[in-house]
């Protein structure tokens, strides 16, 4: 069984990762923890390896070597149907939104809830596909197509799409990137409603400092394929390394 | 030895696409069947390619009939029309043709779908959603391919021999049943079974390579692009090639 973390246990461990595409080291002993409740921004160079890091966090990537502890389990060992039953607790949002666009925003939504065999009744489905996309401030596009949405519009569906299993976990990648400031800063303010409204803990990956500002609890950097500093964002911007300064002038 | 850089690429391409296929059968025949996804498949790839298909197989004919007619009157065995129309369409020309008209439509086609779901990471959401993709993607698409291209083919070869039909009227008045009567003397079944056996393979080959380049459809738009232009090239190559390993295999069998 899938154990709750208590409140101090990390839901997310992940050690020594190591990751490498033919003789490119992209994450190289990549060490860090993810609390309840708590919001954690990676931060990285374009490149530097953070969408690889949370593709292996779902299982997408295999890594090289290391271990990736969620909510008390091994993804890594896992088998398939158990990695699957994980799946469900951890939302994704891809940095390309990933909206199935040959459907509309109902089937967009419903297609994980169908597919995972999660077992309620029409009615109840219906009215999580309503509660969601009233919770992402989008009720009225349910019959439209995903190419009839403006960008950040696209990426508040994908992140309701990623809400619809109640997950415990999200792992947001870059949700501000290519959107313009004021649709950038409502998405932090979604990014932050979402953890009161349904209890998450979050890894954010982004280099977009204002949305890291607004929703870090905690950041690590990640250079050469490490987490090379951790801290607040206050603790970092103040950090004299040059590797942290960069990222905050 | 040394093998040169172009073979290398194409033996790697050769293996990939081996084990491509392999991983088709494998897939195909473990449950649970994606039965829904492969119905609207059918209706997708089948269906929407009836009227490109009908119009092309209509002129075929048409254009057969009035092009052979001269050489024929010439050798004086006008007579002999429907049964060259009916032999041509039935065992090469209708096949052929149509599963070509077929991998420019749903070749291409399927081979930028599956590419842009690919570039827009729709393929790993499809993954975390309790989704195998290579299942509901790859193995209802290639399976629609395989079974509706032959129906395609037979719809084709009868439109085609109405064509014929009027092609055959436009210099001569002759009766339908007559016409009808001819080219169904001519055919024997083992003209009609190797040529239809043959269409499984070239909806097998079209499905398969559409969404072979598709599901492997390398970063960027671009990279769309040339899946589905390299989706129709090689997969209008397998049909001629696997025409010519047909031709060799009915003609070891002796069923010609
Ligand atoms: N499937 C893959 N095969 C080979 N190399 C890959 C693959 N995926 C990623 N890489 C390489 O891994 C490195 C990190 O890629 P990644 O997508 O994680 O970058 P990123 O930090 O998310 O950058 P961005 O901010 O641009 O999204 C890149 O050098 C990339 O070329
Ligand atoms: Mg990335």
């Amino acid at each position: 069984m899938v154990q709750t973390a208590e409140n101090n246990n990390p839901v997310i461990t992940i050690t020594n990762l190591c990751k490498a595409f033919g003789k490119n080291r992209v994450l190289d002993n990549f060490s860090i923890t993810l609390d309840q409740k708590e919001n954690v921004v990676v931060l990285g160079r374009s490149g530097s390896g953070k969408s690889v890091l949370i593709k292996c966090i779902i299982g997408l990537l295999a890594p090289d070597s290391g271990s990736i502890n969620v909510l008390g389990e091994e993804i890594l060992t896992m088998d398939h149907d158990t990695l699957d039953k994980m799946r469900v607790r951890i939302g994704f949002l891809f940095q390309s939104n990933a909206l199935y666009d040959s459907m509309t925003v109902r089937q967009n939504l419903e297609f994980p809830m169908r597919r995972h065999w999660i077992e309620i009744s029409q009615k109840e489905a219906e009215d999580r596909v309503k509660e969601v996309l009233e919770n992402v401030g989008l009720a009225h596009t349910i019959d439209m197509m995903p190419s009839e949405l403006s960008g950040g519009m696209q990426k508040r569906i994908a992140l309701a799409r990623t809400l619809i299993l109640k997950p415990d976990i999200i792992l947001y990648d870059e949700p501000t990137a290519g959107l313009d400031p004021v649709t950038g800063k409502e998405i932090s303010n979604l990014i932050k409603q979402v953890r009161e409204t349904y209890n998450t803990s979050s890894i954010i990956i982004s280099h977009d400092m204002k949305c890291v500002k607004a929703t870090a609890d905690r950041i690590g950097v990640l250079i050469n394929g490490q987490c090379y500093a951790q801290g607040s964002y206050a603790d970092l911007a103040a950090s004299n390394d040059k590797n942290v300064n960069q990222f905050f002038e | 030895m040394e093998i040169p850089k172009a073979g290398k690429v194409f033996l790697t391409e050769a293996g990939a696409l081996s084990r491509f296929t392999g991983w088709f059968f494998h897939e195909a025949f473990r449950p649970r069947y994606e039965w829904r996804e492969f119905i609207r498949q059918c209706f997708m790839i089948g269906f929407k390619s009836l009227p490109l298909v009908a119009l092309t197989g209509f002129i075929m004919g048409l254009v057969l009939t009035m092009q052979l007619r001269p050489t024929l009157v010439d050798y004086g065995v006008e007579a002999r029309i429907p049964a060259m129309v009916a032999l041509s369409i039935v065992r090469e020309i209708g096949p052929v043709i149509t599963a070509l008209i077929f991998a420019g439509k749903i070749g291409s086609g399927i081979g930028a779908e599956l590419g842009s779901m690919r570039v827009t990471e729709q393929i790993d959401a499809m993954e975390v959603s309790g989704t195998n993709p290579y299942k509901y993607l790859v193995v209802t698409r290639v399976a629609a391919a395989t079974v509706m291209l032959p129906l395609l083919v037979i719809m084709s070869d009868a439109i085609s021999l109405y064509g014929g039909y009027l092609g055959v009227n436009i210099s001569a008045i002759t009766s339908f049943d007559l016409y009808i009567t001819q080219v169904f003397d001519t055919l024997h079944f083992s003209d009609l079974l190797p040529a239809f056996i043959k269409t499984f393979f070239f909806g097998f080959a079209v499905g398969l390579v559409g969404c072979y380049k598709g599901y492997n459809s390398s970063k960027g738009t671009e990279g769309v692009g040339r899946s589905a232009n390299s989706a129709v090239v090689l997969s209008s190559l397998a049909v001629f090639i696997i025409d010519l390993l047909a031709v060799q295999i009915t003609d070891i069998l002796g069923i010609n």
